[in-house]
């Protein structure tokens, strides 16, 4: 494109988009709602018992990890990034003694 | 120094630990509420709804700004950009109080979300001392310092934790928050006496009063261990032992936590409720 | 004998190692079941913020994966900073890095845009211009101009379908995801921030003006998949143009 080209182009954009811009209602939103700040939020509460999550075994370099993806993931069926076959995400057994 | 009990601002009267879904029952239903309690840390983003609220609730009703992430038991020096951003929210929000925490939760750059016990010596009093006038001297006001709930103790103590906070008053100035939940919990897990406790508690530095829930478990060797959840009621135990301590230090800012399986606004409404009872039997 | 904070926190974060010597019960002996209060606590504290923070790579890899893999998280990424609400950051590098994740390609992607949803909730309020202030410069002046972006705006590119991909987990009744590469923007008009379907094109373009590019520099680099007019109607839209300069 010439600079010229290129101007018009631009311009044509910005008026484009302005034009769009008349048909978009403007969203009303409040103050009064509550969102993502619920994600993560620091308190001074102490979790419950002494028996969940911070004494089981989460040693990955060990043998204890067994687990595989077995949510939402097993129905997408996207290829891999490193075969490109289509995965039904349920994995082959997995190496074990692998550092992440 | 600063003096934290020269010039109380909170009222004397029911608080509640600030939950968003609350925001338009506090609002439409304050009842007996005279006060909100936000934890720090959720107001340290840059913008968006978290502020937005945290303003307008501030139009309506004094703020108690209660840290959590502060690490003032920390043996390495206090986090700086931690301090700044404490700093620009004490600022522009100025709010009724400031509290924090005798407890560490940083180590070497990392936070771990959690109020970590110390040991109580001249050590420690030295360096929670030295923190202490920092956030001072920073914010530019006096603070207020929370007892916290002990599952275990150290065998490195050579002073009880009252005359620990009695200590830290009188070296830096700053205030108590006694959260007499926490003191029911450490009494039943270190098999001390939780109303011997209130008696040796320097109850002329109290500039806020904390009540909230717990749960119940055992040790290996089947003594009991409370968990300071902030999940449940207040049990009645708890509010013996708040009637005991306003017997004798008069009215104080009076707060309700429950941080984990928030209740709807009626249930939270009881316990508020229930404090002003408390309040109004003492001050009559 | 002092327990130092070094090795309180070293016993806290492996369950498998002893209890520091010189913590005790009450009765005096040494502490073993009330140290696990602190264990669980920050597990469980820290794996509730990343489970609140990516709802939908948990929903990908089901609650159980979730919860063990957050516990291999945590550990290895402690937060950096008190604020509970930006926890998570290093959580696309460890996706791509964690072997019973590598092969889920479009994870770190997905986690990259639930990062950004995040930081567009607390981002800074800034009012957005006037559309006609655009309208109003002469169109050699529009060449030299920049756009000065809102900072709640974030773009998220990526080699798979991550737009459908969030929205298969985030709606009832959304289409299947189909392989094809693509991007999105991230933008808070008011006070929640909403995800909008962008090509690869417009997410270089919104790049490039958030780093301060002029308009003409901007289309001298885009190819002919960029739709100038639909980036800049996204952009006004949304609120996300904050200033002329």
């Amino acid at each position: 494109m010439s600079n010229t080209t290129k101007t018009i182009f631009l311009a044509s954009a910005v008026a484009t988009a302005v034009a769009g811009l008349a048909t978009t209602a403007a969203a009303q939103e409040n103050v009064k709602c509550f969102g993502v700040s619920l994600a993560g939020e620091n308190d001074c509460a102490a979790g419950p018992g002494t028996t969940c999550a911070g004494t089981s075994t989460v040693d990955y370099q060990g043998n204890a990890w067994t687990l595989v993806p077995a949510g939402t993931c097993e129905t997408m069926e996207l290829p891999a990034a490193d075969d490109g076959m289509a995965r039904m995400g349920s994995l082959e057994a997995l190496e074990r003694d692998l550092p992440a | 120094m600063f003096d934290a009990i020269q010039n109380p601002t909170l009222p004397p009267c029911p608080g509640v630990g600030y939950k968003a879904q609350h925001y338009r029952d506090i609002m439409d239903h304050p009842g007996p509420l005279g006060w909100l309690e936000v934890h720090a840390e959720n107001y340290m983003g840059d913008g968006g709804r978290p502020i937005a609220q945290l303003r307008h609730l501030a139009e309506r009703f004094p703020i108690s700004v209660h840290g959590v992430g502060l690490s003032i038991g920390g043996e390495g020096a206090l986090d700086g950009d931690h301090l700044a951003r404490l700093k620009h929210l004490i600022s522009w929000l100025n709010p009724a109080s400031f509290s924090e925490h005798l407890a560490w939760s940083t180590h070497d750059s990392h936070f771990y979300n959690d109020l970590l016990p110390l040991p109580y010596t001249t050590q420690t009093l030295d360096r929670v001392a030295s923190h202490i006038n920092q956030v001072q001297d920073t914010i530019g006001r006096p603070m207020l310092l929370e007892n916290p709930s002990s599952y275990l103790a150290f065998t490195e103590s050579t002073m009880s934790e009252t005359d620990f906070l009695h200590a830290l008053t009188r070296r830096t100035g700053c205030g108590l928050l006694l959260d007499v939940n926490n003191v029911f919990v450490s009494a039943t897990n270190l098999k001390t006496s939780p109303q011997a406790y209130i008696d040796a508690f320097p109850l002329a530095a109290v500039g806020e009063i904390h009540l909230g829930g717990h749960d119940e478990d055992e040790d290996e060797t089947g003594a009991p261990l409370l968990i300071d959840s902030h999940g449940k009621a207040v049990v009645d135990p708890v509010w013996s032992l708040l009637d005991y301590t306003l017997a004798k230090c008069g009215p104080k800012p009076l707060l309700i936590e429950w941080d984990t399986d928030v209740p709807e606004w009626t249930v939270l409404s009881e316990e508020i409720a229930r404090a002003d009872r408390a309040l109004a039997m003492v001050a009559s | 004998m002092t327990v130092t904070q070094a090795a309180f926190k070293a016993a806290m974060l492996d369950p498998m190692s002893a209890v520091p010597t010189g913590i005790l019960n009450p009765d005096g002996k040494p502490a073993s079941k009330r140290f696990d209060v602190y264990r669980n606590n920050v597990a469980v504290g820290l794996s509730d913020a990343l489970e609140a923070a990516f709802p939908v790579v948990r929903k990908l890899v089901g609650d159980e994966f979730f919860r063990a893999m957050a516990g291999v998280y945590l550990r290895q990424h402690p937060p950096k900073t008190p604020l509970m609400m930006f926890y998570g950051d290093a959580m696309p590098g460890f996706l791509a890095r964690f072997k019973p994740t590598q092969s889920f390609s479009y994870l770190p992607d997905i986690a990259r845009i639930e990062l950004a949803m995040r930081h567009a909730y607390h981002a800074a309020d800034a009012a957005p211009i006037a559309a006609e202030a655009l309208t109003a410069l002469a169109p050699d002046a529009l060449m030299g101009v920049r756009l000065r972006i809102a900072p709640a705006t974030h773009v998220v590119s990526s080699n798979y379908p991550i737009h459908a991909i969030y929205r298969a987990n985030t709606e009832p009744s959304a289409p299947k995801p189909v392989m094809r590469p693509e991007a999105v923007m991230i933008a808070r008009k008011g006070f929640d921030p909403t995800l909008h379907p962008i090509n690869g094109a417009a997410a270089n373009c919104i790049a490039a003006l958030k780093d301060g590019a002029t308009l003409g520099q901007t289309i001298a680099s885009a190819d002919d998949s960029l739709d100038l007019g639909a980036v800049l109607g996204l952009l006004l839209a949304q609120g996300a143009v904050t200033e002329i300069y």
